[in-house]
């Protein structure tokens, strides 16, 4: 299983990465479309949208089912990646690379709230069943 | 391949005898069609040999054992079938007079009376053509009640993360905004957080019992107390009712509104997306919110309840009487099984299910929940086979089909990975079940010895593994772009 050590990540399994003009890319876990399997749909925030921290903002769809993405700290949505509706498989190929929504935090610091990989990793083995 | 392509121009039903249609041509040419319509032109023998072909590929009940968990794909007896296909029945115009209707009225009112008494409800309203539409009606009279008390802050409608997509998706059809609740380790409904999510915001909650996992929610009672005591009102989703039918009654439970799915528990077909049906029941508070049509009775004489007869009601949801075709053949159903014969439906939906769980367990499959007992359907889940081999739950699922059974449900509920979610319901003898064991244990050989051939199945259906993704990324859904 794949958890970069530079990210942030949820327990709704998003992954966030601070940008350096101050945004924050937001996608889903190599777990998380481990799980969800072949997707076949993705539904992004509309730019603008103001988004209160586990806001439910995206829609995955896989063969096996439909999942909502969290938005995992407040912000303003600034960017969606179009791209992923034609290719929504770009999700499974590299989930890392291919980020769904960028925010502007509200609060710079609510990213100090999120989960670093070891914790995440940690979280990933207390869910198997 | 389609029935469209086998039509040729000019080919007729009717083989040699001379065409002689009426040539229509005392109807006024304004009302007279332009275009002839788009149907297929072939002879009758095609069109027989068309749709017998195709019901020879089908996998169904009469075929093959098909436990397809959630679903309930029971035996439906045959005479449910034909005393419903009576001319009488079948015959009778939905406009006719009531007078001239009583033989079907009371049939219906019987059978509204006998899902009462079953469901320990205080009435039944079968408008509802669905689960779905029954779940709409629900929450939409739940809605009904708490406006009528001026009680319109109540904003939320609970679920449990295990509940079908149906009633998140109800929830939010009528109005709601919908609070998911998490399952414990157990199965059941986790109480604190329960607790934590109701207030004065809760419209209500919506319940499975038992739950999709395949266990009775063994808290039910202090579920019920949380819920009311928040003033919120309860749902029960009788998708699985066939599991305590005859045993235990949701009215009893203390859930203020039903529904149930007739073409699942009382034995009307379904599988091929209906017609179903999905009445719904309700404590006495809610009764005044009823939909219609149900029918009414006044000194052995038997109607349609209208509009004037229940001011308050959500409304007419269906034409004429609901699905009178799939409610006739359950209430021939309910007849024949009586009181008695209910109660063996769930007995022995129980049974069965334990018996086969026990059985899987035995040959070493992992159970999601090995500690509870079954309540009509389990779980069993491959993820130690998927981690060692490769194989996951759907590479399975399509070799057993190989073996002439009917895969059961994979990937739901989705809390359980790689699962399996098996029902065989009431009316499977035991030899189809250790059968199937035996199937399942092959399966499970080959996954470790033959492992491509389990990736590679089915093998001997006419229709081999299809890409389910394409089929998803390109609907394709109509013959010809009209």
């Amino acid at each position: 299983m794949s958890i970069p050590a530079d990210l942030k990540y949820t327990k709704s399994h998003e992954w966030v990465r601070l940008e350096a003009d101050g945004s924050v890319s937001v996608g889903i876990s190599h777990h998380a479309q481990e799980l969800l399997g072949d997707m076949v749909f993705v539904e992004n925030p509309t730019v603008g949208r103001k988004l209160v921290a586990g806001e439910e903002c995206a829609v995955v769809e896989s063969v096996k089912a439909a999942s909502d993405v969290y938005s995992p700290i407040a912000g303003e949505v600034v960017a969606a990646n179009g791209d992923l509706e034609g290719a929504p498989e770009t999700l499974n190929q590299d989930s890392y690379a291919a980020w769904m929504f960028k925010l502007k935090p509200a609060n710079a610091a609510d990213l100090d709230g999120l989960m670093d990989a070891t914790a995440y990793a940690a979280h990933v083995a207390s869910e198997a069943h | 391949m389609l029935i469209f392509e086998h039509a040729h121009p000019g080919r007729r039903a009717h083989a040699q005898a001379p065409y002689d249609a009426p040539a229509a041509d005392d109807l006024p040419a304004e009302l007279l069609r332009q275009n002839p319509p788009l149907l297929p032109e072939t002879s009758e023998l095609d069109v027989v040999r068309h749709y017998t072909r195709l019901s020879q590929k089908n996998f169904s009940i009469d075929t093959q054992f098909y436990p397809l968990g959630s679903c309930t794909m029971k035996y439906n007896p045959r005479a449910c079938n034909s005393l419903a296909m009576l001319p009488q029945f079948l015959a009778r115009h939905p406009l006719a007079d009531v007078e001239t209707g009583q033989g079907f009225l009371v049939s219906m009112y019987e059978l509204q009376e006998m899902l009462k008494e079953v469901t320990g409800m205080a009435a039944v309203s079968m408008a509802p053509m669905a689960g779905a539409h029954g779940e709409f009606a629900g929450v939409a009279m739940i809605r009904a009640y708490h406006d009528a008390r001026g009680d319109t802050a109540r904003r939320e409608i609970i679920c449990p993360d295990a509940a079908h997509g149906t009633n998140p998706a109800t929830a939010s059809m009528c109005g709601y905004t919908v609070r998911e609740i998490p399952t414990d380790r157990q199965g059941n409904v986790d109480l604190e957080a329960l607790r934590a999510a109701v207030g004065p915001q809760t419209a209500g909650l919506m319940l499975t019992n038992p739950s999709t996992l395949g266990v009775f929610e063994q808290s039910i009672v202090e579920i019920q107390k949380i819920v009311h005591a928040a003033g919120g009102l309860s749902y029960y989703d009788g998708a699985n009712l066939n599991a305590i039918l005859g045993r235990v009654r949701p009215g009893d439970m203390g859930f203020d509104v039903i529904h149930m799915n007739l073409h699942k528990t009382f034995s009307t077909p379904h599988g091929g997306g209906g017609p179903g049906a999905g009445p719904v029941g309700v404590s006495e508070r809610l009764k005044p919110f009823l939909p219609i049509p149900y029918v009414l009775e006044d000194r052995g004489f038997h109607r349609w309840a209208e509009e004037g007869d229940c001011p308050q009601s959500i409304g007419r949801l269906s034409t004429f009487g609901g699905n009178m075709g799939v409610l006739l053949r359950a209430w021939v159903y309910a007849r024949m099984l009586g009181g008695q014969g209910m109660h063996r439906v769930a007995e022995f939906a129980a049974l069965n299910a334990n018996y086969l769980a026990a059985e899987l367990k035995k040959a070493g499959f992992d159970l999601a929940f090995p500690e509870r007992r079954a309540s009509h359907e389990f779980i069993v889940t491959l993820k130690k086979l998927k981690d060692a081999t490769g194989i996951s739950a759907m590479d399975f699922a399509k070799r057993l089909l190989d073996y002439g059974f009917h895969a059961p449900t994979t990937y739901f509920p989705m809390l359980v990975p790689e699962c399996l979610l098996i029902e065989p319901t009431e009316t499977e003898s035991r030899e189809t079940l250790d059968a199937f064991v035996t199937a399942m244990v092959k399966v499970r050989d080959e996954a470790q010895l033959e492992p491509e051939l389990v990736k590679g199945a089915p093998h001997t259906l006419p229709v081999r593994r299809l890409d389910d993704v394409k089929a998803a990324r390109e609907l394709d859904l109509t013959w010809k772009p009209v």
